[in-house]
């Protein structure tokens, strides 16, 4: 009898016959070691994201091998380039399209504040249509600094509670960005 | 081939084909330009294209051009074209006033003209009249001004964490 740590984070508690873990903590560790990313990438950091999923970095250690290409199955999405304002719909409707719970990851500064691209067609960073939870600085950032990036978005989905998305501070983030499902 | 067609030839040939409609010519970098009437460039182009002997028959590119300080005619729209069987290029400008910049269509001409005069009218405003689907084609639909008009600054008019004073203006 003892305390035993199966995964980085979880504590169960064992006996004869029977296991005892906190529900919520199992979850959000099952959740955090196998987010599936959404590559929506356009310019340069989309080819440092590629060689971020690709075998010298290989994002696929931290179970996120399979790259979800379609939004639905998605639970992370990752920004990675330039957006333009006649893109800023579509990015929001991918986002739309993903199904709760979801995280965003920015990569780069063009994705995050629309970097060097201050000009009339390039949208001033990709939080002014969806929320973000992680931003990634660099232009573009090296593979190291996503991988940072994509392990602090796995801190926030281990630590956070089940319940979030039901909370009024979520409801009230979204409402901020007209996302609201009952519209 | 009797005789070779130069520049010189190609403006003499227009001078006394079109005469009054013919404003001012030069040759900056030996690429002849020719200042036309905004009412005859639709003609000129045309009758280019379908002279056996000059045979100005590809149009490299349509654009156009804002003067701000040319009150009355502050537009100019350029027009390239290119004999791919003599080697001679040629570059048409008509200046309209920015009340009204209209023009016609060179789109029953050269089909390939439809997205540059898209493009054109999209960044400048430029109407040109006839087109079948004079819409904009780069920027986004929502775009209430055309960005290239000098008068609007190229950054982002929504950005407010921006400060002059840190950028030297």
């Amino acid at each position: 009898m003892g305390k035993v740590e199966v995964v980085n984070g979880v504590e169960t508690f064992n006996g004869e016959g029977f296991q005892l873990a906190m529900l919520d903590k199992v979850i959000a560790a099952a959740r955090a070691n196998s987010v599936w990313p959404l590559p929506f990438a356009t310019s340069c950091c989309g080819i440092e994201y590629m060689a971020t999923m690709g075998t010298n970095y290989d994002v696929a250690r931290f179970g996120m091998e399979r790259m979800s290409f379609s939004p639905r199955q998605a639970d992370l999405l990752i920004v990675a380039g330039t957006i333009s304002k006649k893109l800023a719909p579509i990015l929001k409707q991918v986002y739309e399209q993903m199904a709760e719970p979801k995280w965003v990851l920015s990569v780069g500064a063009c994705a995050s504040s629309g970097g060097i691209f201050d000009t009339y067609s390039v949208l001033q960073g990709i939080d002014r249509v969806i929320p973000v939870d992680v931003y990634v600085p660099g232009c573009p950032p090296r593979p190291e600094q996503i991988i940072e990036g994509i392990m602090n978005v796995h801190r926030l989905v281990k630590h956070e509670s089940l319940r979030r998305r039901y909370s009024d501070e979520y409801k009230h983030l979204l409402t901020k960005y007209n996302l609201n499902e009952d519209e | 081939m009797s005789n070779p067609i130069t520049s010189e030839l190609l403006l003499q040939r227009l001078q006394e084909r079109f005469g009054e409609a013919i404003l001012q010519h030069e040759s900056p970098y030996n690429l002849l330009t020719v200042e036309v009437t905004p009412s005859s460039a639709h003609d000129i182009i045309k009758w280019l294209k379908e002279d056996n002997e000059l045979a100005l028959s590809f149009l490299t590119l349509l654009g156009a051009v804002h003067y701000p300080d040319q009150a009355g005619r502050e537009m100019a729209v350029v027009y390239h074209l290119h004999s791919l069987v003599h080697n001679v290029r040629l570059r048409l400008k008509a200046f309209l006033p920015i009340e009204d910049p209209s023009i016609a269509t060179i789109t029953d001409i050269y089909i390939g003209a439809n997205w540059q005069e898209r493009e054109t009218f999209d960044f400048y405003g430029v109407k040109f009249v006839g087109h079948p689907n004079l819409v904009r084609i780069l920027n986004e639909d929502s775009m209430d001004y055309h960005p290239m008009r000098k008068e609007y600054q190229l950054e982002d008019a929504t950005r407010e964490d921006k400060d002059d004073r840190f950028f030297g203006r």
